[in-house]
């Protein structure tokens, strides 16, 4: 009874999903053996890349590994500005 | 020819040497001739879990380097018929036993007992190496906590590793009550997270640090949930198929909750 008016009148219930979140985004490192600086280098690497191409928001630029059951894919999302034509054409 | 299983979980204090001590005296209890061994060289504790220590004359490296015969190392227990013990040195450290000599110790106790139950040490060094060397089956014991959890993931891939597959899941020392609340994570989320068999659950019961103060395992103990928790495992270790048991108690406020419809 006690706990159905804890539960009534507290926000910090459901700590297990947070613990559950952040227990998956761990080991998808553990078990990939990428660390986050790894990640970031990629990152960087990336950007260098992309960079000769397009111009893009660097600073929205998010790169994730996801797992979904036993598959890790690495997910990208790199916002284009615009295109370098002139960059291109002169080639 | 015995079964080694080898008990393990990467992080220290989830409740390795209490299951094996468990699973020994349960086995044990049910008619098999049963040895433990621990693997937990210079930190032995499965002998004073087990209310052993008082009669340990010779150990497991007495035992590798020649210094005995593996017979008199062994001690049987005065309660159990056909449980015994392989203790742990205490004055050495992990390096005093190669994986080679445990494999071979391994073969020679399979000559004489239905299961050989090895207590791992915690971690993943030279110990974990040795415990595991001899081992025909895994089982890992984790708790609901992202630490414990993490680190048996860890353990699951380095057994994978070593040619040790399918592993056995032991999720210990689990509270309903805030597994209801939301707030520790339920069976159901570490086996998803994990992704391995479940080979059964023990609910957090203070019967085990009582019978643990006493030297006597929990398993014999037909009162407690723990105990019962301990007998089905063991049940499922010798391949009879028993239900996963509710972790609810029946108390006066659970079955209030089940009448007003709350859970």
């Amino acid at each position: 009874m006690l706990e159905f008016i804890t539960k009534l009148f507290s926000r910090n219930s459901g700590s297990k999903n947070i613990a559950k979140e952040r227990l998956r985004l761990v080991l998808v490192h553990d078990r990939t053996s990428i660390s986050p600086q790894l990640l970031e280098t990629l990152k960087n690497e990336m950007i260098q890349v992309i960079s000769k191409y397009m111009e893009i928001d660097e600073s929205a630029l998010e790169v994730n590994l996801d797992s979904s059951g036993n598959t890790v894919a690495l997910v990208a999302n790199i916002p284009i500005k615009g295109m370098k034509r002139a960059a291109v054409s002169s080639k | 020819m015995g079964e080694v299983i080898v008990v393990t979980s990467g992080k220290g204090g989830v409740g390795k040497t209490t299951t094996t001590a468990n699973i020994g005296a349960g086995l044990a209890s049910m008619g098999k001739k049963v040895v433990l061994v621990d693997a937990d060289i210079g930190l032995r504790n499965l002998d004073v879990v087990l209310g052993l220590e008082n009669r340990i004359v010779y150990d497991i490296v007495d035992v590798t380097s020649g210094n005995c015969r593996l017979r008199q190392a062994l001690i049987k227990d005065k309660r159990l018929e056909g449980l015994h013990l392989l203790p742990a040195a205490q004055t050495k450290d992990k390096t005093a036993v190669s994986p080679d000599q445990m494999r071979e110790l391994c073969t020679e106790l399979k000559k004489d007992f239905d299961y050989i139950i090895i207590d791992c040490p915690a971690g993943i060094e030279q110990g974990f190496r040795n415990a595991v060397a001899g081992a025909d089956k895994a089982i890992v014991v984790t708790t609901p906590e992202v630490s414990a959890v993490r680190d048996a993931d860890r353990i699951i891939g380095l057994l994978e590793a070593a040619e040790l597959r399918d592993p056995k899941l032991i999720i210990n020392r689990i509270r309903p009550k805030m597994v209801r609340q939301g707030d520790m994570m339920s069976i159901d989320d570490i086996i998803d997270i994990l992704a391995v068999d479940l080979i059964g659950i023990i609910p957090e019961d203070d019967m085990i640090v009582i019978t643990t103060n006493r030297g006597e395992p929990v398993v014999l103990d037909l009162g407690s949930r723990s105990g019962l928790a301990y007998r089905n495992i063991n049940r499922r270790i010798l391949g009879e198929d028993v239900p996963l048991m509710s972790i609810e108690e029946d108390g006066f406020f659970r079955r209030l909750r089940k009448i007003i419809g709350l859970s």
